[in-house]
C-alpha cells in the first residue's frame, strides 16, 4: 500500500506542464477595457466596418445585456466580470504585403507553436490563416487558393471584399440570440476567417487556421464562416494556444457551417488553450458556439476535436441536418487534468429524411478535473427513416477526478432509430501488468493505453494533425510520454 | 359488484359536462398551490393534531419552502418534458378529514390476483380504511396500519425515521406532502422477520369532484428481513385527481425488499409517485414500476446504496397510448464500495402518448468497486408518440464499471418478416414482438402468481384490451359500457 | 406447373439485381440453384416469399396457378411457400414453442381449420424435433436466440417440417454444417419430400446434393440463368469452378 507504484506514477503523469506557455512580447493596440456601446463603436471605427456591421453588432449586444450567463453545465468558475476584459487587442503592425513584413517576435511565435507561415507549408500544402489575439495576421497561399474560386481570408477582408457573401450566411447557423456567449462574440468578434468553396470545386489543400490569445487580458472573441457550395469539398484544421498567466481570459468564438447539396465540410479542431496550471490558477474560459447545417441533400458535416487545453470549455459542435440524406459526425477526445473542467459534446438535430449521425466521445480524466459529455440528439417527426448511433466513454485515471455523460434524446418519429451506448472505465490492472510484462514502463503504457483507446477518433483528424494530436495527449497527460 | 345505488348517473367524462365546467371555471382562480398555502394557515390546528412535536416542526419548514419555490414548473430542468401546469394549476378538492361515508371498501373493490395470497390495506381518497382499527400485528411480528396511529404509538420511530429521507427540497410535492399530508400506510418488519406474504396496497379514488390526494407511506425493515410490497394506483370513476404519494423506505442490513407498484388509472388523472430507499450494508431491492394507464404520471425513484455490497435492481415497464404521460426518474446513489445497481426501464408508446425517462447514476468518490449498468429502450409505433430519454452518468470514483444505453426504435422488421414467412399475419407478429420486447422485464417478477397475473394484464394492455385493471368492478375505461360505482351506504 | 417464373426482374434500392429470370418447377421436383457470391440467390428466394424492398420491375410469378406478386409475405406461407433462410433471424423473448404454435394455427385458420389443441401440438413438436435431432427443450428458448450457426439450420428444417410446405426453398442451408448437421438436414428434406411437393435448394456445395439428389442443376450469374443442366452440371462445376461459365457468359454477350 505504502509505496504503490501505480498511484504514483499516476501522480507523475498527471502533473505535466503547459508546454505553449511562452508569451511573445508584440507592441499591441488595446480597446479600452469594459465592454459599453462605445466599445462596440470602437471595435467597429477600427475595423473600419461598414455601417450594417456595426449595426449587428450593436443588436447582438442589446439582446446581450438582457440575457444571463448559463448555469446548467457541469462547470463552476468565479463569476466573470465582463468588465475587466479587454475586448479587442491587435498587434500593432499592420497591412502586410509579404512575409517579410511580419513581425519576427511573431514569426518567432509561430515557429515555437510548430507552425510556420512561410513557405514550408507548401510542402505539407496547407494554407494557413493566423489569428493572434483578435486579428488575422497572415493568410498564406491566397494565390493557389483563388485558381479554383476559393476565398480564404480573414473575416475583416471578407467583409470589405464579399459584402454580400457575409450579409447572406453569417448569422445564418447561429443566430446572435442563440445563447449568451454567441451573443457576446456577435456584439464584440474581432476577426476570424471566412471560407468559401465554389460550386463542384475540391479544395486542393487543407485550410488551417491558428488562434493564439497572448496579451493579457484580453479576451479572444473570433468567428468562423465556411459556406461549401453544391458538390464541394474541403477540410478545415483550427489549432489554438495561448500564454501562461494567472487570470483567467476569456474565449467566446462561433463558428458557423453551411453545407449545401451533396457538399462535405470537415472540421478538425486541435484545442489546447493555457489550461491553467496545477492548482488550477490561470487557464482559458473556452465558451464556444460551433454550429453546421446541412442545408442541401445529400451534404455532409463532420466535427472532429481534441481537446486538450482550457481551464473551462463549453462547447457543442453540432449539426443541423437539414437536408435529405445529409450526414452528421461527432468525433471528439476531451482530456482534463489538475483541476480543468471540460463540458463538451455535440447536438445532433435531424430534420430531413433518411438523415444520418454519428458521435463517438472518448472523455479522459486526470488530476481533480471533471469532464462531462453533453449531447442531444433530436429526431424531428419529418425525420423518417433517420439514424443516429453514439458512444460515449470515459475513462478516469486515478480517484480524484469525475466523468461524466449526460446525453439527451428525443425522438418524435417512429421509423428511426437512435442508439446511444456508454462505458467507463479505468485503466485496467491486467492491461498495465500486460504492457510491464512485455518490458513497457506503466508511464509509457498508459500513454499507450490512452492513445489506444482514443485511436478512434485520432483516425479520423487529418495526418498534419494526427501526430500532434496524439503529443498533445501524451504531454496532457504525462509530459513524457510520445 | 354492487348496483343497488346506479339509478344515480354519472357522466364518465367530466368535461363533457357543461355544468361541472362552469364550476371548474369559477374555481380556476385558486390555483392548487394557493389553496394549499391558504389552508396551512387556516387550519393548521387541524392538520397537525395527530403530530408528535417533530413532525409538527417538519411540516412548517416544509411549508416554508414551499411557499418560496411552489410546485415545479416545466421551466425547470427536471420537469422540463412534463407539464406538470396542466395539474398544478387546475383547482382541487382537498379534504383533511376523512368523509363520513368512507368506510369499508374491501367489498367492492378486490384487486386480488389467483393463488396470490396478500394482506390487502386499503385506502380511498387517500384515507386508510378501517382507520379506526388501530395497527395489525400479524403472527410473526410485523405490524402496519395507518400512519397516524402509527405515529401515536411509535413516536421514537418516527423521530429516527420520518422525513429523514424525503428531502423537501427535492421539489415542491415533496414539500406539500410533508407540510399537510394526513395519513398513509406505516409498515415495520422486526429483524430477522422473512415475510411470507406480500403486502397489498391498493389506492382508490372515487369522488365526484376533482379531488387532490396525499399520502405518505414509512417502511423500515429490520436488519436480516425480507419482504414485498405491492403498490397499486387505481382510480374506478373518470374524474381527474392527483395524487401525491411519498413513500420513504429502510432497508436495513442483509434486508431484502421487493416492491411492485402498478399503476392503472385513468386517463384524466395524475400521479406523483416519490420513493426515497435508503439501504445498508448487503442488502438488496428490486423495484418493478408497471405503468399501464394514466393521464401524467411521474414517478420518482431515489436510492441511496449506503452500506457495502448492497445491491438494487430498478425495473420498469410503461406501455402507453391515446394522450398519456408518464415520466421516470431514476435516481440511485452510490455512495459505499462494491455496491451494484442494474437499472432498465423499458416503454411501448402508441397513439400520441410520450414518456420521459431520466435515470441519473451518481457513483460518490469513496464508492470504488462500483458496478452500475443503465438501460433505457424505447418504442414508437405511431408518426406522434414520442420519448426523451435521458440516461445520465456522474462519476468520481475511478475503480467502476458503468455503462448505460439507451435505444429508440420500432419493431426488428427482419423478424417481422420472419414470423410472416411463417405465415403469422402482421398484426399477430406486432403483438408477438411487443409482448417479447416487455418480457425482460415481467420475466425479473419473482413471485409467480403476480407475473402470470401481470403477464396476463400486459398481453391485454397490448391488445387493447385493458384499460383498467380487469378485476375493478368498474371498467371504466372500456367505451361502451356506462359502470357505475357507489358505496354501498349500509355495509358501513 | 407449381411455380413458374417468367421474365423477372427484382430491383433494390433502384438497382437491378435480377435481370430476367426464367424458372419453371414441377410437383416432386428438386432443383438445385448455385452460382457465385453475389449473384442474386438469395434476392430470388425474397422474391418468390414476398420481401419488402425487393421491388419487382417486370415479370410474374406464378404459384399454383396465382401470380402471387402483390401477395402479402404470410399469405404465401401460408400456402405453402417456406423458405430456409440463409441467415434465421433471432426473436429475442419469443419462445419457439409460442412461435411455431402461432405459425401453425395461423396456416390452419387459412385453410379454415380449428387451432391445433395443445397436447396434440406438443406430441407435434417432439416428433419433428426428433426429425431433426433437436435435443434441447425448445419451449424456454427464444426463437434462434443462442442457437449456435448448425443449431439455426437444423431449427430451420425443424420447422420446415412443422409446416409441412409445397414449395420449400433452402437458401445455403448446408453452409458451415458439419457433416453430421448436413445428414440431419438431408434427412429433414427426405422426410418431407413427396411427389405433392417441391424443393429449391440454394448452395454452392455439390455435399448436399449427394444427399438430396437434385432433377434440375440451374447456374444463377449477374441476375440470370445462364447454364441449366441435369445434376451432372454439379458435379462440373464443383471440379471446374464458376470461371468458364462466367467467360461463357461474357463472350456470349
Ligand atoms: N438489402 C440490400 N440492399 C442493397 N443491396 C443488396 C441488398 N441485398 C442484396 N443486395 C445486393 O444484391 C446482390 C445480390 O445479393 P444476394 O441475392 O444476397 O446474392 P447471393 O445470395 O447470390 O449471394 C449483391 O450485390 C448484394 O450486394
Ligand atoms: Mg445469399
Amino acid at each position: 500500500m505504502e509505496n504503490n507504484p501505480g498511484t504514483n506514477i499516476l501522480d507523475e503523469v498527471t502533473q505535466g506542464d503547459y508546454k505553449f506557455g511562452f508569451y511573445t512580447d508584440i507592441e499591441n493596440d488595446f480597446a479600452p477595457r469594459g465592454l459599453t456601446e462605445e466599445t462596440i463603436h470602437f471595435i467597429s471605427a477600427k475595423k473600419e466596418e461598414p455601417e450594417w456591421m456595426l449595426q449587428f453588432r450593436l443588436k447582438a449586444f442589446r439582446h446581450w445585456l438582457t440575457l444571463k450567463e448559463p448555469e446548467w453545465a457541469h462547470l463552476h468558475h468565479r463569476p466573470i466580470n465582463y468588465q475587466d476584459i479587454i475586448y479587442y487587442a491587435a498587434p500593432k503592425k499592420k497591412e502586410l504585403a509579404s512575409l517579410d513584413e511580419v513581425d519576427p517576435e511573431l514569426l518567432e511565435t509561430f515557429n515555437k507553436l510548430g507552425i510556420s507561415l512561410d513557405e514550408q507549408k507548401k510542402l505539407t500544402g496547407v494554407a494557413v490563416d493566423a489569428v493572434i489575439d483578435s486579428v488575422s495576421v497572415k493568410t498564406t497561399f491566397q494565390d493557389t487558393l483563388g485558381k479554383h474560386g476559393v476565398i480564404f481570408c480573414s473575416f475583416s477582408e471578407a467583409v470589405k471584399n464579399h459584402p454580400e457573401l457575409i450579409k447572406k450566411y453569417m448569422g445564418s447557423v447561429v443566430q446572435y440570440t442563440d445563447n449568451y456567449f454567441a451573443a457576446l462574440n456577435s456584439a464584440v468578434f474581432s476577426d476570424g476567417s471566412f471560407c468559401f468553396i465554389p460550386n463542384d470545386v475540391r479544395c486542393p489543400l487543407e485550410l488551417s487556421t491558428y488562434f493564439r490569445i497572448n496579451a493579457a487580458n484580453t479576451g479572444q472573441f473570433e468567428r468562423t464562416l465556411i459556406v461549401a457550395e453544391s458538390n464541394s469539398y474541403v477540410s478545415y484544421m483550427e489549432g489554438c494556444t495561448a500564454p501562461m498567466r494567472d487570470e483567467n481570459q476569456l474565449h467566446a468564438a462561433i463558428v458557423e457551417i453551411v453545407a449545401m447539396e451533396n457538399a462535405e465540410v470537415k472540421y478538425s479542431t486541435v484545442q489546447n488553450w493555457y489550461p491553467g496550471d496545477k492548482n488550477g490558477i490561470g487557464g482559458i474560459y473556452n465558451f464556444v458556439t460551433k454550429r453546421g447545417l446541412c442545408k442541401g441533400n445529400n451534404s455532409k458535416i463532420s466535427w472532429t476535436q481534441v481537446e486538450t487545453g482550457s481551464a473551462i470549455t463549453w462547447k457543442y459542435p453540432s449539426c443541423v441536418l437539414m437536408g435529405d440524406n445529409s450526414v452528421g459526425e461527432f468525433y471528439s477526445v476531451a482530456v482534463t487534468n489538475h483541476y480543468q473542467q471540460a463540458d463538451t459534446g455535440t447536438k445532433m438535430i435531424h430534420l430531413g429524411k433518411n438523415t444520418r449521425s454519428t458521435i463517438i466521445s472518448k472523455g479522459i480524466s486526470a488530476g481533480k478535473s471533471n469532464n462531462s459529455y453533453r449531447g442531444l440528439v433530436k429526431i424531428l417527426p419529418n425525420a423518417s427513416n433517420s439514424r443516429n448511433f453514439s458512444q460515449c466513454d470515459s475513462l478516469l485515471l486515478g480517484d480524484k477526478c469525475g466523468a461524466h455523460t449526460f446525453p439527451y434524446i428525443q425522438a418524435g418519429n417512429e421509423t428511426s432509430i437512435v442508439e446511444h451506448e456508454a462505458t467507463t472505465s479505468k485503466i485496467s490492472e491486467d492491461q498495465l501488468f500486460y504492457c510491464n510484462q512485455r518490458g513497457i514502463n506503466t508511464e509509457k503504457a498508459i500513454g499507450l493505453i490512452v492513445n489506444g483507446y482514443a485511436k478512434e477518433v485520432l483516425n479520423k483528424l487529418p495526418m498534419e494533425f494526427a501526430v500532434e494530436a496524439q503529443k498533445l495527449l501524451a504531454i496532457t497527460l504525462e509530459g513524457s510520454v510520445g | 359488484m354492487n348496483g343497488s345505488k346506479s339509478s344515480i348517473m354519472r357522466v364518465p367524462d367530466i368535461t363533457n359536462s357543461p355544468k361541472v365546467m362552469e364550476n371548474m371555471k369559477l374555481l380556476k382562480e385558486i390555483p392548487l398551490g394557493e389553496m394549499l398555502i391558504d389552508r396551512f394557515q387556516n387550519q393548521f390546528d387541524v392538520i397537525t393534531a395527530n403530530d408528535i412535536p417533530a413532525v409538527t416542526a417538519m411540516r412548517k419548514e416544509a411549508m416554508n419552502h414551499f411557499i418560496s419555490n411552489g410546485f415545479p414548473s416545466s421551466s425547470d430542468e427536471k420537469w422540463r418534458h412534463t407539464e406538470i401546469e396542466s395539474l398544478t394549476e387546475e383547482n382541487f378538492q382537498y379534504y383533511l378529514k376523512p368523509l363520513d361515508s368512507e368506510q369499508d371498501i374491501e367489498d367492492l373493490f378486490k384487486c386480488e390476483v389467483h393463488d396470490f395470497d396478500t394482506e390487502i390495506i386499503s385506502l380511498l381518497n387517500g384515507w386508510y380504511v378501517n382507520k379506526h382499527a388501530g395497527l395489525t400485528t400479524l403472527p410473526n411480528g410485523i405490524v402496519y396500519g395507518s400512519l397516524t396511529n402509527a405515529m401515536k404509538l411509535y413516536p421514537e420511530l418516527f423521530e429516527q425515521y420520518y422525513g429523514n429521507l424525503a428531502d423537501i427540497q427535492v421539489n415542491g410535492f415533496v414539500s406539500v406532502n410533508t407540510a399537510m399530508v394526513q395519513d398513509g400506510v406505516f409498515i415495520y418488519i422486526p429483524d430477522g422477520v422473512y415475510a411470507e406474504k406480500t403486502i397489498q396496497i391498493i389506492k382508490l379514488i372515487d369522488k365526484k369532484e376533482q379531488l387532490f390526494v396525499q399520502n405518505r407511506n414509512l417502511i423500515i425493515l429490520g436488519k436480516n428481513s425480507s419482504f414485498s410490497l405491492m403498490h397499486c394506483d387505481d382510480s374506478i370513476n373518470h374524474f381527474s385527481s392527483l395524487i401525491n404519494t411519498v413513500t420513504e423506505v429502510y432497508v436495513g442490513e442483509n434486508a431484502h425488499f421487493n416492491l411492485y407498484k402498478l399503476q392503472n388509472l385513468n386517463n384524466q388523472s395524475g400521479l406523483i409517485n416519490s420513493t426515497f430507499i435508503h439501504q445498508e450494508a448487503n442488502s438488496t431491492t428490486k423495484s418493478n414500476t408497471l405503468t399501464f394507464n394514466g393521464g401524467m404520471i411521474r414517478n420518482n425513484i431515489n436510492i441511496d446504496l449506503q452500506g457495502e455490497n448492497a445491491h438494487a435492481d430498478v425495473l420498469g415497464l410503461y406501455l402507453m397510448d391515446k394522450n398519456q404521460h408518464v415520466d421516470n426518474q431514476i435516481y440511485i446513489k452510490h455512495n459505499a464500495a462494491h455496491c451494484t445497481s442494474n437499472e432498465k426501464f423499458k416503454g411501448i408508446l402508441d397513439d400520441e402518448a410520450s414518456a420521459v425517462f431520466n435515470g441519473y447514476i451518481y457513483v460518490a468518490r469513496n464508492a470504488q468497486k462500483t458496478n452500475a449498468y443503465q438501460n433505457n429502450n424505447n418504442i414508437l409505433l405511431t408518426p406522434k408518440a414520442t420519448i426523451n430519454s435521458m440516461p445520465f452518468l456522474e462519476i468520481y470514483a475511478d475503480d467502476v464499471k458503468c455503462s448505460h444505453g439507451a435505444t429508440i426504435g420500432q419493431l426488428d422488421q427482419e423478424a417481422m418478416f420472419y414470423m410472416r414467412q411463417r405465415g403469422i399475419s402482421s398484426s399477430n407478429a406486432r403483438l408477438l414482438l411487443m409482448y417479447a420486447f416487455t418480457a425482460e422485464i415481467i420475466n425479473q417478477i419473482s413471485i409467480e402468481a403476480l407475473r402470470k397475473r401481470i403477464d396476463d394484464m400486459v398481453k391485454k394492455r397490448l391488445r387493447g384490451e385493458l384499460s383498467v385493471c380487469e378485476k375493478c368492478v368498474l371498467h371504466c375505461g372500456s367505451p361502451d359500457k356506462e359502470y357505475h360505482f357507489e358505496i354501498d351506504m349500509s355495509k358501513i | 406447373m407449381l411455380l413458374n417464373i417468367k421474365n423477372l426482374h427484382v430491383s433494390i434500392n433502384g438497382k437491378e439485381i435480377i435481370k430476367g429470370l426464367n424458372l419453371g418447377v414441377n410437383k416432386g421436383e428438386v432443383h438445385a440453384i448455385m452460382g457465385p457470391n453475389g449473384t442474386g440467390k438469395s434476392t430470388l428466394a425474397a422474391a418468390i416469399t414476398g420481401r419488402e424492398g425487393y421491388e419487382i420491375t417486370q415479370g410474374e410469378i406464378w404459384y399454383k396457378n396465382k401470380n402471387i406478386i402483390g401477395m402479402p409475405a404470410e399469405e404465401r406461407a401460408n400456402e405453402g411457400i417456406f423458405l430456409s433462410f440463409q441467415y434465421p433471424v433471432e426473436i429475442p423473448g419469443v419462445s419457439m414453442t409460442n412461435f411455431m404454435r402461432t405459425a401453425l394455427n395461423a396456416q390452419r385458420e387459412y385453410h379454415e381449420l380449428p387451432a391445433i389443441p395443445a397436447g396434440e401440438f406438443l406430441k407435434l413438436m417432439e416428433e419433428k424435433k426428433n426429425l431433426v435431432e433437436i435435443h434441447s427443450k425448445l419451449n424456454n428458448r427464444s426463437v434462434n436466440e443462442g442457437f449456435s450457426g448448425g443449431e439455426k439450420k437444423k431449427n430451420e428444417i425443424f420447422q420446415m417440417a412443422m409446416l409441412q410446405p409445397s414449395l420449400a426453398i433452402l437458401d445455403e442451408t448446408d453452409s458451415g454444417l458439419d457433416i453430421d448437421a448436413l445428414k440431419v438436414v438431408a434427412k429433414g428434406v427426405t422426410g418431407l419430400r413427396s411427389e405433392e411437393n417441391a424443393f429449391i435448394v440454394i448452395t454452392h456445395y455439390q455435399r448436399l446434393l449427394d444427399y438430396i439428389v437434385p432433377d434440375f442443376v440451374h447456374v444463377l450469374f449477374d441476375g440470370k440463368i445462364v447454364k441449366s443442366g441435369g445434376k451432372n452440371l454439379a458435379l462440373e462445376l464443383e471440379e471446374k469452378g464458376y470461371e468458364w461459365i462466367k467467360e461463357q457468359y461474357h463472350a456470349g454477350s
